[in-house]
């Protein structure tokens, strides 16, 4: 069984955190992996640095300029994960744009995925009907689970669409922004994370974006399976040592 | 072959709509209704209408004797120039502002390089009372000051784009931020025939008044709808896919497509997509770009800042990569001489991007009964600094 499914199992709210591979400095990818997992964390999203990403505010963005201009490509990443499962058992999911996954070719880049042992994608500008139409046999042949995301403004056929694709759990976007780009959970919020907790989807949700203490973490599981912190954690990591990384999941748990 | 989208949003294997979850409602409601709202009697009524009174439509089909004489060809100016605005932009952003007021949005929100695109939705922002945020990079702010002063003049916010190269590519990723981070009350006013389906045929069909015109301007001077050939520059291929569109289907008609090569396709400092880009996504779509062998976007290089895009539109990928068009590259130099000549030869002052057009009579031989239609899409007012600085005047 795929790491993530088995993790979804288990009996508590999981803690995921993204980080941005190549930030601080090019070489802290497995330190911070296995500081991660040393500190608790449940799952880790593995940002892939692009040049023009979309969907980020401007802590993510800055982290993935950084990275690229510190000389991460996907060959590097590649490597400096190989030997990777021989010390984290967590699961692994990596995070990036379309484009770099497909000029490093999709079925090349998930055949060594699953060499590595990553368990899954996000790919937030590889919409849900392409990926169904044109790549889930490639992903699926290398036991990779996608990842899509939904917003309060998904529509509830598209929200049964994107379930019945999915086959870990679904990235509920906490509200409508980019990453990084709130403080604090309101009505809207509660109110919408109840919505979907009540369609009763066979996919669990994990709430992402605007998650950067303890009692935005709270909130946003109260309802859904777990929950994402991203930028909170680069802006931790601008100002101390990857050594440090447990202060800042104990903060939040 | 086709070369109009198809009723997936491709332009053979180009287009598409790569965009995040956030965005696929907006997108989506665009899709479903942009060719049944572009089809009601009273929005082609207030369109065309506008186009006339407002833009000064239609645009003269001009036979420029003096340039024929020098080049031995018969070349008429399509004269973009003489729109309001100075740029063939208005048309676009005339028929994305009703296309906004009947989708209920209030709020626009718009990318430019140059400015030319950001005084356009600007000043029909004015016309239709709607709030208008310009996004702008930081070092285009910086250079192109008369453009950022006309937005503000007209009521626009100018928001600075301050992330990666802080150029139009950066400026295009900042509203594409903004429309997620407001999805309801927004529209984006795309500027270029670049973006996810249906923004390149919308784009598309609102420019394609420009060939439209054409065909009977020419029959009334040549006494044939058709000319030779089709010439336009092509930085996200605006101005280009109005001037070919109804021609896309014409085999006898040749359509010829001028990038920038800024200092030489071959230096590094070039913006010739179709020489130095693969296929790829930006912005949303699936077309040729400049990337490293890694999937990152590099920036290009031009003297025109209307130029200076690292994609083209994927209808342009189509033509280039069926053969459909023929595409060629001008350097900076040949392009500002290009320019000067059209000034001493016919007494008009291009925009820079325009003078690549013109460029190609440098390169190219064309027979004497040759008609040649080339877009000229803007009047060089905007490059006044440029042209001053570049020749010493
Ligand atoms: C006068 C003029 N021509 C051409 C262009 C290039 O755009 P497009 O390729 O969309 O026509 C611009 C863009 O700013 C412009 O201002």
């Amino acid at each position: 069984m795929n790491r993530i499914n088995q993790k979804l199992q288990e009996n508590k709210k999981l803690l995921s955190i993204y980080f941005t591979a190549g930030y601080p400095s090019l070489n802290d990818t497995v330190s911070i992996i296995q500081n991660l997992e040393a500190s608790g964390v449940d799952m880790i999203e593995i940002g892939l640095p692009f040049s023009d990403p979309l969907a980020d505010g401007p802590t993510i963005q800055a982290s993935s300029t950084q990275a690229l201009k510190n000389g991460m490509t996907t060959e590097i990443l590649f490597n400096q994960l190989s030997d990777i499962r021989k010390s984290v058992s967590i699961p692994l999911i990596i995070m990036g744009y379309f484009n770099p996954v497909l000029q490093y070719g999709v079925e090349a880049f998930c055949k060594k995925c699953e060499e590595i042992g990553i368990d899954g994608l996000i790919i937030p500008d590889l919409p849900v009907d392409v990926y169904h139409e044109k790549y889930q046999g490639i992903f699926e042949k290398h036991g990779l689970i996608n990842v899509f995301l939904i917003t309060p403004q998904t529509s509830i056929e598209r929200i049964n669409f994107i379930d019945s694709v999915s086959k870990g759990f679904i990235y509920m976007v906490s509200s409508a922004s980019v990453t990084g780009s709130q403080s604090g959970f309101g009505d809207d919020q509660k109110h919408y994370f109840k919505r979907i907790f009540d369609m009763g989807l066979k996919n669990p949700q994990i709430v992402g974006f605007g998650i950067n203490n303890s009692t935005t973490f709270n909130q946003a599981t109260e309802f859904s399976k777990g929950a994402i912190i991203g930028s909170a954690f680069i802006k931790f990591l601008n100002d101390n040592p990857v050594d440090n990384i447990q202060q800042f999941v104990k903060s939040i748990r | 072959m086709n070369y109009n989208v198809n009723e997936k949003g491709y332009y053979g294997e180009f287009g598409g709509a790569f965009i995040p979850e956030m965005l696929y409602p907006n997108v989506e409601e665009l899709r479903q209704k942009y060719l049944k709202v572009m089809a009601e009697p009273d929005f082609k009524k207030e369109f065309d209408q506008l186009l006339k009174d407002y833009v000064g439509r239609p645009s003269p089909l001009y036979f420029a004797k003096r340039l024929s004489e020098k080049y031995n060809t018969k070349i008429y100016l399509k004269r973009e120039d003489l729109n309001h605005t100075g740029a063939h932009k208005i048309n676009n952003t005339i028929g994305q502002i009703l296309m906004a007021k009947r989708l209920g949005k209030t709020r626009i929100i718009a990318e430019t390089g140059a400015g030319q695109h950001g005084v356009a939705t600007a000043t029909v922002c004015a016309l239709m009372g709607l709030e208008c945020i310009v996004y702008m990079g930081e070092i285009d702010i910086a250079r192109q000051a008369p453009n950022v002063a006309r937005m503000k003049m007209l009521g626009a916010t100018v928001m600075p784009a301050k992330s990666g190269s802080r150029t139009l590519k950066d400026a295009t990723n900042e509203a594409i931020r903004d429309w997620i981070n407001n999805p309801v009350d927004t529209h984006y006013i795309i500027g270029s025939a670049i973006g996810p389906h249906p923004y390149p045929d919308m784009v598309t069909r609102f420019q394609s008044v420009i060939s439209e015109e054409i065909k009977w301007q020419l029959k009334e001077q040549e006494g044939r709808e058709n000319p030779d050939y089709v010439v336009a520059c092509i930085g996200g291929g605006s101005n280009a896919a109005g001037t070919y569109y109804h021609f896309l289907h014409e085999e006898n008609v040749n359509i010829i497509a001028v990038e920038a090569a800024g200092l030489g396709v071959d230096t590094g400092e070039s913006a010739a997509t179709s020489v130095l880009g693969k296929e790829g996504i930006i912005h949303g779509c699936k077309t040729l770009l400049m990337q490293t062998n890694d999937g990152q976007i590099t920036e290009p290089y031009s003297i025109s800042a209307g130029l200076d895009y690292p994609g083209v539109g994927p209808m342009h990928a189509h033509l280039c990569k069926t053969g459909r068009a023929e595409f060629m590259a001008m350097t900076d130099d040949e392009a500002m001489k290009a320019g000067l000549e059209l000034c001493k030869l016919e007494g008009i002052i291009p925009a820079i991007e325009s003078s690549h057009a013109l460029a190609i009579f440098e390169q190219k031989k064309f027979n004497p009964d040759d008609v040649v239609v080339v877009s000229l899409s803007g009047r060089g007012d905007k490059d006044l600094q440029n042209y001053i600085d570049y020749f010493k005047l």
